[in-house]
């Protein structure tokens, strides 16, 4: 918990800061654990229920632990016009994994953003941050084949 | 010899293509040659998302599309023998000729680009880039100003709030300058969240300065000493050039204590969303600044008058901060000349979906949606027709091809049943479905709805279900009529703008593709987008027995032999569309 202790510091141990301080505690785990919510909670001095409630009113916020890898499709408007759900579709097909789910082994957690913001480059993905742009159902699959991350089928 | 400068577009979409291998190469390279003369610059969007990674090599502006880092010799030696390297220069693809200047791509001629002009061009992690362009002057000057002459021109400039309600931005900074108070915030929305806009991500990451010497004036204006950046956590690129940005104005003494040497201190804070889409509504942010739920509050008060811990607050868009610098400088006249009689300046739009030249685009207000998707956009691609544009993200509304004359300005959006937003321009052709888009942007409602108001909250599930039900073939005559009532009932009666402008993309959509609607009850998608009322079939004359489609079918529902004319199994397809991208022929045809 000295990690948490750290960061609780760092942010002045003010309840003001909770988002900022369970974004850093994110940053750091890649999930935020119960355990950590709870010596948050106690750090502040302020009720577990509202520390859950932050983590879980912002999407965010993970409270389950995330695989190795990220993919996230996105989902925006652009995106969506331009075929997302087509590259959705194949990507949970070839890892087998459920939008908002991390495969049995903790390799791949697969998520769906609003936006990313890279319109022109619709539809796009990002896997562990790098962007993927133009996808099509062949570029997905090669992209995971050669990340070793798709099942062989 | 003269000074070659090679600027390579590193915002995150041309990053996303590959511009840092780029920028690395030309690094390597010049070293290499020990070209001195030669600078490599990385720069902010310079639009032309959809070309890039865009290289542009000054002084005769030459620009390069789509530039790989195999490219980078031959654009080297071309720069340094003073030619041109045709291969990678833009095609008109109406003429079929090649355009060497940036300025005379159609895709930026018919522009104003105030607010984006030194994007592309400057640095952002330089303040002294930004300095030599001008930068910081107009904060010298508001200093020299009373707030009631900053305010004065603003007004005049009839410069109106950009995160798309277009509230006079003279008239919000007056409220707050006469708010009594000891403490007052300065707020700067970057919490972009409309899918399909993405204007404040690109400025931030292109010109994060411009956006501070906005707030910068804005506090002095106000009187406040604390401001804070409210900026979504999906933009990282844009986070550390702003936080690079904070830093360096502090240590220039644009920020912090006496600003200028003057009497006058302020200090810029950064929050980082949580990927709420509410929280870009003004109370739902201030409540996420204390460290609360992002849940919206009844106004009033009004910020301005009880903001950010119960004090006044400024809480503008990234957009309207980032031009007032640009007021102040050249005055209010230069700036309102620019718009339409009710509103100064220029609007960015992100001019996207099914339009050939995709990107950023900085139009004066008032220029028609014809000339911004045709004349800018290049129409749809593929020989497509244009069917309709999507405004305003998930507040906004479809606008049809026929209404095409209409001049964009807040109120002709809002005539139209739709509103400017924060500027998303998504171009949809004839394979997008409308019925397929309301029910898109009402899942978004239903997911993003913070659950404060029943109307918002269970309204927008409602009208999501019939959505659903029309979509696959079972809705009915009388769900049309259900779908308006509730879509008044969530308006009247919801308390934020989410919940108020919910209904929109479906009342747009009823009002201009009624007969879409009607032929989903029919049990027809005519667009062919809604899965449970198409069919794929194989077209027996084109099929010339390659068997791709059969190849690429996960379901292994397309039966034949090589050579021979292969169909496909009803029961077992899932209406991937595979073998239709897969079929070099059209033979896989869709009814």
């Amino acid at each position: 918990m000295q990690e948490i202790d750290e960061i609780l510091d760092r942010h002045g141990r003010r309840e003001d800061e909770l988002i900022a301080i369970l974004q850093d505690i994110q940053d750091k785990k890649n999930y935020l654990p119960e355990d950590a919510l709870r010596y948050v909670a106690e750090g502040l001095g302020t009720p577990l229920s509202k520390v859950y409630s932050i983590s879980t009113f912002f999407r965010a916020f993970s409270l389950e632990p995330r695989g190795r890898h990220l993919i996230r499709v996105c989902t925006g408007t652009t995106c969506h016009v331009r075929g997302a759900s087509e590259i959705l579709d194949e990507v949970r097909r070839s890892t087998e994994i459920a939008n908002g789910q991390t495969s049995g082994d903790s390799d791949l957690s697969l998520e769906t953003v609003n936006c990313m913001g890279t319109c022109a480059l619709a539809p796009v993905i990002t896997l562990d941050g790098k962007y993927f742009g133009k996808m099509n159902r062949n570029k997905i699959k090669a992209l995971l084949r050669k990340m070793a991350l798709a099942k062989e089928q | 010899m003269k000074k070659i400068v090679i600027s390579v577009c590193g915002s995150t979409g041309c990053l996303a293509g590959g511009a840092e291998d780029v920028v690395r190469k030309f690094k390597e390279e010049t070293g290499k040659l020990g070209a001195e003369s030669v600078e490599v610059k990385t720069t902010g969007c310079h639009g032309f998302c959809e070309r890039g990674p865009l290289v542009v090599v000054y002084p005769e502006r030459t620009m390069y599309c789509g530039v790989k880092e195999s490219d980078v010799p031959e654009i080297l030696s071309a720069a340094l023998n003073g030619r041109t390297l045709d291969r990678l220069l833009y095609t008109d693809p109406t003429t079929g000729k090649k355009i060497q200047h940036e300025y005379d791509v159609p895709f930026y001629t018919k522009q104003r680009r105030i607010l984006l002009g030194l994007n592309g061009v400057i640095d952002p992690t330089s303040i002294d880039d930004y300095i030599s362009r001008g930068g910081y002057s107009a904060l010298r000057k508001a200093l020299k100003m009373s707030p009631v002459e900053v305010i004065l021109e603003i007004k005049k400039a009839k410069l109106r709030g950009r995160g798309g309600a277009g509230f006079p931005t003279g008239l919000k900074w007056e409220l707050c300058a006469n708010a009594k108070s000891d403490v007052k915030y300065v707020i700067c929305n970057a919490d972009e969240g409309d899918p399909g806009a993405y204007q404040d991500r690109s400025l931030i990451e292109g010109n994060p300065h411009s956006v501070l010497e906005g707030m910068i004036i804005g506090a002095h204006t106000i009187g406040s000493s604390q401001g804070y950046v409210y900026i979504r956590h999906e933009y990282p690129l844009a986070l550390k050039n702003l936080v690079t940005a904070i830093g360096q104005a502090k240590e220039r003494g644009f920020l912090g204590k006496g600003i200028l040497g003057s009497g006058f201190d302020f200090e810029v804070g950064v929050k980082r969303g949580g990927g709420a889409f509410v929280c870009g509504e003004e109370t739902a942010l201030i409540a996420s600044i204390e460290g609360r739920p992002g849940e919206p509050r009844q106004r009033p008060p009004y910020p301005t008058e009880s903001g950010l811990w119960g004090k006044p607050t400024l809480i503008d868009n990234v957009k309207t901060l980032a031009s007032v610098p640009f007021i102040i400088d050249k005055g209010a006249e230069w700036y309102s000349e620019l718009g339409t009689s009710k509103s100064g300046g220029t609007m960015i739009f992100s001019l996207v979906g099914k339009v050939n030249n995709s990107g950023l685009v900085e139009v004066p207000l008032g220029m028609t949606l014809r000339e911004i998707i045709y004349e800018i956009g290049g129409g749809a691609p593929e020989g497509k027709e244009v069917k309709a544009v999507q405004t305003g993200g998930p507040s906004g509304g479809v606008i049809p091809r026929r209404i095409f004359d209409l001049p964009v300005d807040y109120e002709t959006l809002a005539q139209a049943g739709s509103i400017m937003g924060s500027g998303g321009m998504i171009v949809m052709d004839e394979t997008v479905c409308m019925v397929d888009i309301a029910k898109y942007f009402l899942n978004f409602t239903t997911e993003e709805s913070c659950g404060k108001c029943t109307t918002c909250r269970e309204g927008t599930k409602r009208m999501l279900e019939i959505l659903t039900r029309i979509s696959e073939g079972k809705g009915k005559q009388e769900d049309l009529n259900t779908l308006e009532e509730l879509a008044s009932v969530i308006s009247e009666a919801s308390m934020c703008a989410l919940g108020k402008t919910a209904p929109n993309p479906v009342l747009t959509t009823m009002k201009y593709f009624r007969e879409e609607y009607e032929a989903h009850i029919d049990g027809k998608c005519p667009a062919g987008v809604c899965k449970a009322l198409i069919a794929y079939s194989i077209d027996e004359d084109k099929c010339t027995g390659c068997g791709a489609c059969a190849i690429v079918c996960p379901q292994k529902a397309v039966i034949g032999e090589k050579g021979k004319k292969y169909r496909i199994e009803a029961e077992k397809c899932i209406k991937c569309g595979a073998c239709r991208d897969a079929c070099r022929f059209g033979a896989v045809v869709v009814t």
